[in-house]
């Protein structure tokens, strides 16, 4: 039987607020257990919430973003459960009225361009950590983290394999750091994925019963646990074992899902309004105000860099893929003025050595407008672009920057047509024998002499012209 | 002096008669003597009370003054006070040392009032009897056979019994107008919002409100004046211009139209609470006042909403108290959930479980919609009944409580039959409206009866002006019970 996956996505966006989303702790991450929680955050007798405008401001971005309706009226909830990371004994979320609701999200799957619904976007407090290493036996609780603010993004049941849920995962991620509402760090947990996974028989209207992998924090994670989960739910099912829905947890190590709990003992949250927090109420002025703010979008800038400067639609879509690789890119644009010379470099030579150092680009060793300043030289036939990736490789060393670099290399391509003559003649008189195999007809002849003065000039010779005097001299 | 209303102690302040420690002292004796026969206090701490006092006679001697600087009043225990034990008259936090002020706190922390102690109430002000206190119960000082009324009980006692000039309390269904009416003393729940919850440990959020309890209107007003304002840490705290409470207190009452509520007047009314009331109106009469009879046809929803909304709301408030961070742990547990077993089951009242077993099932899946939803529409109903009622009249009045002081144990095992005691109150908190209870006479028990007024949203200054007129005519409030 062909079988078709069913994937729907919750991600938690956490919010790049400085301080809570209901108290005025900081949310820096990494701080000493439980130096970032207040009166507040650890729910003393008495302790009240307020909203901070500021997560508020960043959901209503990300509304527009989405071309969602940002609701005029809001709700905050309670979603009440024991647990000892969780001080109140109920989160504060959003439940039947979310703040952002119907969106849509285009994502794009090699040369397939699909729309993802996005059903509702919320408000909600993060819990705090409970700690079960270093207590011998015992738990420890860590509270900073709690009240930090998320905003739990959640789709439709769109998307029908693990590539178009990691390119809807990664074109979120774009979305959301390009918005600056979110600093995308997803090992410290700034933006965490649940997916919720079914198959169903190709044809088959009604979905099969799912599974909600929780908490997968990398893309590659993400990929693995959902291609694991479909062989299994489909392995289950021929072997005629029904599917139970369950929350699973996806264990990096062995790359398998485990189950977590069934829905039978699922809690009930006993949701009802938070009477401590009015109702939520954004005006259109305030809509209007936040959309001022708002950056170019990724879409808008790849339609930009396709009609403005002439890039393919793949180049288009790596340079606007991150909003640190189109802001590199548009640094580097007007010192170049050369579009397709910058998206080859940043594609290729940087983008490789990025992968291989295993670094993001904004930890890059050569930044924007010294790679600029390189690719100008390139662009004004200083050097060839062979010598400009040795020169890369230098600047990557922390050698300089690229001129002082060619010219304490003497790299500077050789300009003096006079003296390249000299040295034509004496490969040509060295290599008698590759020059009767030109002349007997055979083309690859050429080649190799054109190698010979190449590597005469130590590479510094401008490749057109060695043709160009080769052929003079031979012809 | 213990007679003395909060001007005069203040005078007596600012013209050196007394200092504020000399002043703190003369009451905490007298707490000293008559509290082991009340119960009205759970904590008293004599070196932070006398510290505060130091204070304030600092702040007096460099000139500083102010209505309330220097004068000393107590706290009911549910307020959050830096530094104090703070129990809520429940087991679960009675190790628990508040470490920040709640704002009311602050605000007469502000205004140099020494705090004399915490004042005892039901377990998280849940009880109209003070019965349920964990640190047991106020006795009325009418009457040590008959309860002060809850869940502010400890508040009213202490009054009542002059222990302190004035205390703090908390409303949350009538928890400061019945107390005050069966203890004969004067009690005012602001409109909702008037004043920050923050730091005040919640019982049912969208129902509690602080408020002052004193002798007379005019000190309520004057605790009023320090206790509102806008707080940003109360998100339900309102953004208004601040007034002053005490400026209409001498505005004549000509011309006033006084509605009756019918209901307030039917069965269920003990005849002796009727005929003080009908006086206190027939006064008002003489005074210049109308009455108009008005209908507040939603009256008895109010305590089956009250009891759906209310608990449902502790329900989750009262989640916190499991054992993790502070206040009590079960000393054995096996697993998590053990822990949280015991902790609450050892930890809470009766009452208090009851409640949040109430609440919880009024919020679970299947039951939210016929319970809670439906409770929320009745609200707003009820609180149409006074909107349409409020066109006719000025302030509605009528009995606080059906009864005098009930004795101990006479409802103790009938939930409902306690419940039915605040058939008068509870509205006004579900339409979040003011109101307040005076003294008014007595019943055939020699127990005091209270008049309960109810003014439209913001019409505190308004009240206290009604209420302190008849007080200027009658000595209802002057009576003190002989202990």
């Amino acid at each position: 039987m062909q079988w078709e996956t069913v994937i729907g996505l919750e991600v938690h966006v956490q919010l790049n607020t400085a301080s809570k989303i209901f108290s005025a702790s900081s949310t820096a991450f990494g701080a000493a257990p439980n130096t970032q929680a207040s009166a507040v955050d650890i729910a003393l007798p008495g302790v009240l919430p307020v909203l901070n405008r500021g997560a508020v401001e960043r959901a209503i971005k990300l509304g527009l973003a989405l071309n969602a309706t940002i609701n005029p009226t809001s709700i905050f909830a309670r979603k009440n459960y024991f647990y000892p990371d969780l001080p109140k004994g109920y989160q504060i979320s959003q439940f039947e009225l979310p703040v952002v609701e119907k969106g849509a999200l285009t994502i794009q799957v090699g040369d397939e361009e699909k729309t993802i619904r996005v059903t509702r976007a919320h408000l909600e407090e993060d819990a705090g950590k409970s700690l079960h290493e270093d207590f011998h036996g015992m738990t420890g609780i860590d509270l900073n983290r709690a009240g930090t603010p998320l905003l739990e993004v959640v789709s439709e049941p769109d998307m029908r394999s693990s590539a178009e849920a990691v390119a809807y995962a990664k074109t979120l991620h774009a979305l959301v750091t390009y918005l600056g509402i979110c600093d995308g760090n997803m090992q410290e947990g700034s933006f965490r994925v649940d997916a919720n996974v079914s198959v169903r028989p190709v044809g088959q209207k009604e979905f099969g019963t799912r599974r909600e992998i929780k908490n997968l924090n990398s893309f590659r994670f993400l990929q693995q646990a959902i291609d694991y989960e479909v062989r299994w739910q489909i392995e289950q099912i021929e072997d005629g074992h029904k599917i139970q829905q369950a929350t699973v947890l996806f264990n990096p190590d062995t790359g398998e899902t485990r189950m977590m709990r069934t829905k039978e003992d699922a809690h009930d949250y006993r949701y009802f309004p938070d009477p401590d927090l009015l109702p939520l109420a954004i005006s259109a002025d305030w809509i209007e105000r936040v959309k001022t703010e708002l950056p170019e979008l990724p879409a808008v800038k790849k339609a930009r860099y396709m009609d403005q400067h002439g890039l393919s639609a793949y180049d288009a879509g790596l340079l606007s893929a991150s909003r640190a690789m189109a802001d590199y890119f548009e640094v580097m644009l007007p010192q170049v003025n050369d579009a397709k010379l910058c998206a080859n470099w940043l594609t290729g030579e940087l983008s490789a050595t990025l992968n291989r150092e295993a670094l993001e680009l904004a930890d890059s060793r050569v930044g924007a407008a010294s790679l600029a300043a390189l690719l100008a030289r390139i662009k004004d036939g200083t050097i060839s672009g062979k010598i400009a990736k040795e020169v890369f490789a230098a600047m990557w060393a922390g050698e300089g920057e690229a001129d002082a670099i060619i010219e304490a290399k003497g790299l500077k391509q050789m300009s003096d047509s006079g003296e390249l003559e000299k040295i034509i003649d004496e490969v040509l008189a060295a290599n008698a024998k590759s020059v009767d195999e030109f002349r007997s007809g055979k083309e690859k002849a050429f080649n190799a002499l054109v190698g010979q003065v190449m590597k005469a000039t130590r590479g510094k010779a401008n490749p057109t012209q060695v043709n160009d005097l080769l052929k003079a001299k031979l012809g | 002096m213990l007679n003395a209303n909060l001007a005069e102690l203040s005078a007596l302040l600012r013209e050196k008669k007394l200092s504020s420690v000399e002043m703190a002292q003369e009451f905490l004796a007298r707490i000293e003597k008559l509290n082991p026969s009340i119960n009205a206090f759970v904590t008293l701490d004599k070196g932070m009370t006398l510290a505060e006092a130091r204070a304030a006679d600092a702040r007096l001697a460099a000139g500083e003054s102010g209505p309330l600087l220097g004068v000393p009043l107590a706290h009911k225990d549910i307020f959050c006070a830096d530094g104090w034990r703070t129990t809520c008259g429940s087991k679960m936090l009675e190790n628990f040392i508040a470490p920040y002020d709640a704002h009311v706190i602050a605000q007469f922390k502000k205004a140099g009032s020494v705090s004399l102690g915490k004042l005892n109430m039901d377990e998280f002000a849940m009880g109209s009897s003070n019965e349920t206190s964990y640190y047991g119960k106020v006795k009325n000082p009418w009457d040590v056979k008959a309860v002060p009324g809850g869940s502010s009980g400890g508040s009213a006692a202490a009054v009542a019994a002059r222990m302190a000039p004035a205390a703090t309390g908390t409303d949350t269904g009538g928890s400061i107008r019945q107390p005050a009416a069966l203890c004969g003393i004067s009690g005012l729940k602001p409109t909702y919002g008037v004043v920050s919850r923050y730091g005040m440990i919640a019982f049912a959020s969208s129902l509690d409100q602080a408020g002052p309890m004193a002798k007379s209107a005019e000190d309520l007003g004057l605790m009023l004046n320090a206790m509102a304002g806008f707080d940003e840490r109360d998100s339900t705290s309102l953004e208004r211009k601040s007034e002053d409470y005490c400026r209409d207190l001498a505005k004549p009452l000509a011309g006033l139209r006084i509605g009756l509520p019918k209901e307030y007047f039917a069965e269920g009314l003990s005849a002796d609470v009727a005929k003080a009331v009908e006086a206190a109106i027939a006064e008002y009469c003489k005074l210049g006042a109308q009455t108009v009879e008005v209908s507040l046809p939603n009256t008895n929803l109010s305590i089956p909403v009250y009891y759906v909304l209310a608990p449902a709301e502790a329900s989750s408030n009262l989640s916190r108290f499991d054992g993790v961070r502070y206040g009590y742990r079960a000393p054995e547990y096996g697993d998590l959930n053990d822990m949280y077993e015991k902790t609450r089951a050892q930890g809470f009242g009766d009452e208090v479980k009851r409640r949040i077993m109430i609440g919880t099932y009024v919020l679970s899946h299947g039951y939210y919609d016929a319970y809670y939803i439906q409770a929320q529409k009745l609200r707003r109903l009820i609180a149409q009944d006074f909107v349409e009622a409020f066109k006719q009249c000025d302030v509605i009045m009528g009995p606080t409580s059906p009864s005098t002081a009930f004795n101990f144990g006479e409802k103790g095992d009938d939930p409902v039959a306690m419940y039915l005691s605040d058939i008068y109150t509870i509205a006004t908190n579900l339409a979040g409206l003011p109101g307040m209870s005076i003294p008014c006479g007595f019943g055939d028990n020699g127990r005091p009866v209270g008049l309960q007024i109810i003014g439209n949203y913001f019409a505190e200054a308004r009240m206290l002006n009604v209420a302190h007129q008849l007080q200027q005519a009658t000595d209802w409030h002057l009576r003190a019970p002989s202990i």
